[in-house]
């Protein structure tokens, strides 16, 4: 294990960034209205730059001359470090959206604490990031509860997924050996710090959208540590195809 | 006393190619939104001499914004029209952009084009908050949203229930 803490900290918050970005990419073209067709590619978009100014960072930090195409496109489903609720299916629209509104709500208030981080490029990346995902925590809120308070149908699907979704949510809060030394020299985000106010936003949304919180149970984890669902390697696929054919091309 | 006139030239001299810079940099338009210059948006944040060369410092609307690799091409191209050589351009995330810095003449350039510009002081806008936006056309504020996200990730799709027209937000961050 030659990584340093911070590389492997800050390429979790990049792998998450893209793992969802992409997965929400899949979707342009297929949207239900052309508005929402726009507004997933502008989710994507916003979550691959992040990605990309974390790539390059963590890069940097690694010191080894990788840069953020080098993380991204040549580095296998094991290495990948991302939480495995970012990698799960699209599912139908209800199962994005609420997939995407359990990240945002987490997402929003943690870059929010990571621009206070000891460490100033990090949180430079967070104070762009957390402008953007307020826009992400509001648009899936308002098709959450749209689509939850909507027809039988849409309620039905909506509570489904939540309920397939929300074993994926613990992952999110946990901290291992890693982060904690982070955590206490004040360079990383303590979870645990954001849990309240990331419960307090999706309460709310699932009242007005009469959806039931599922009981927190068995909880799905080690995507953080590069054990990942079979989707991942799907999505490195399609993802990774360019530079796995074609070396080192540029255009 | 010479050297003393010649620092003082020197300094004068750094000025003069500072001003032409600061000139050829600001002249450099938004690509998707060709009406407002880096200036005006406030991307351009910096001119400096670095090393003896002239550097320009950016800064990205978004973190995605496909439209800052060129910018940094057209503002490279633009210095070393201006005789500059080798000229450096440097993209900085901090302190990040905020439409707070989009000068009061952008703004009128904007509604001009069409689109509404951004309403009201970014840092006083609630997660769920709504704007109060006015129609670029009519001047109407009996205006509606449409989708949170337009043609851009730095605008919203809005229509104006007065004149009926649609129209592009700049959305306020």
């Amino acid at each position: 294990m030659t990584e340093t803490p911070l590389f492997s900290y800050t390429l979790r918050l990049a792998d998450n960034a893209l793992i969802l970005g992409h997965r929400v990419s899949e979707w342009v073209g297929h949207a239900p209205v052309l508005e929402e067709d726009l507004a997933l590619g502008n989710l994507a978009l916003d979550l691959i730059g992040q990605s990309r100014s974390f790539y390059t960072y963590a890069g940097e930090i690694e010191g080894k001359g990788r840069d953020e195409d080098a993380l991204a496109y040549l580095r296998d489903a094991g290495g990948y470090r991302n939480a495995l609720l970012v990698e799960q299916p699209n599912g139908d629209f209800a199962q994005t959206i609420v997939r995407h509104l359990l990240y945002s709500a987490y997402a929003h208030p943690y870059f929010d604490a990571l621009t206070r981080s000891k460490d100033a490029m990090l949180a430079a990346i967070a104070a762009k990031a957390v402008k953007e995902m307020a826009y992400h925590v509001r648009h899936t809120a308002e098709w959450t509860i749209r689509l939850g308070d909507g027809s039988d149908e849409s309620h039905r699907r909506t509570q489904n997924a939540l309920d397939e979704l929300w074993p994926y949510t613990g992952e999110l809060f946990e901290n291992d050996q890693i982060e904690r030394a982070l955590i206490d020299t004040g360079i990383a985000v303590n979870p645990s710090d954001i849990r309240t106010r990331w419960s307090k936003t999706l309460d709310e949304v699932f009242e007005d959208a009469t959806l039931t919180r599922p009981r927190d149970g068995y909880m799905q984890s080690g995507g953080r540590s590069g054990r990942h669902s079979e989707h991942l390697g799907f999505i490195l696929t399609e993802l990774q195809y360019l530079q796995r054919s074609h070396p080192g091309a540029k255009w | 006393m010479v050297s003393a006139v010649a620092t003082h030239s020197l300094g004068q001299l750094a000025r003069d190619q500072l001003e032409r810079a600061w000139e050829a940099a600001s002249a450099v338009v938004d690509p998707e939104v060709p009406v407002l210059t880096i200036a005006d948006l406030g991307v351009l944040r910096d001119v400096q001499i670095v090393e003896g060369f002239i550097e320009a410092t950016i800064t990205p609307t978004y973190s995605g914004c496909p439209a800052m690799n060129l910018i940094a091409l057209n503002v490279e191209a633009a210095l070393e029209e201006a005789g500059f050589v080798m000229p450096r351009i440097k993209t900085v995330l901090s302190p990040a952009w905020t439409t707070d810095w989009m000068t009061e003449e952008g703004k009128a350039k904007l509604r001009a084009y069409g689109i509404a510009p951004p309403a009201g002081k970014a840092s006083r806008r609630a997660l769920f908050g709504e704007d109060e936006v006015t129609c670029p056309h009519c001047g109407s504020g009996n205006t509606q949203r449409i989708s949170e996200f337009g043609s851009t990730a730095c605008k919203a799709l809005w229509r104006c229930k007065a004149c009926a027209e649609p129209f592009d937000y700049f959305k306020c961050i």
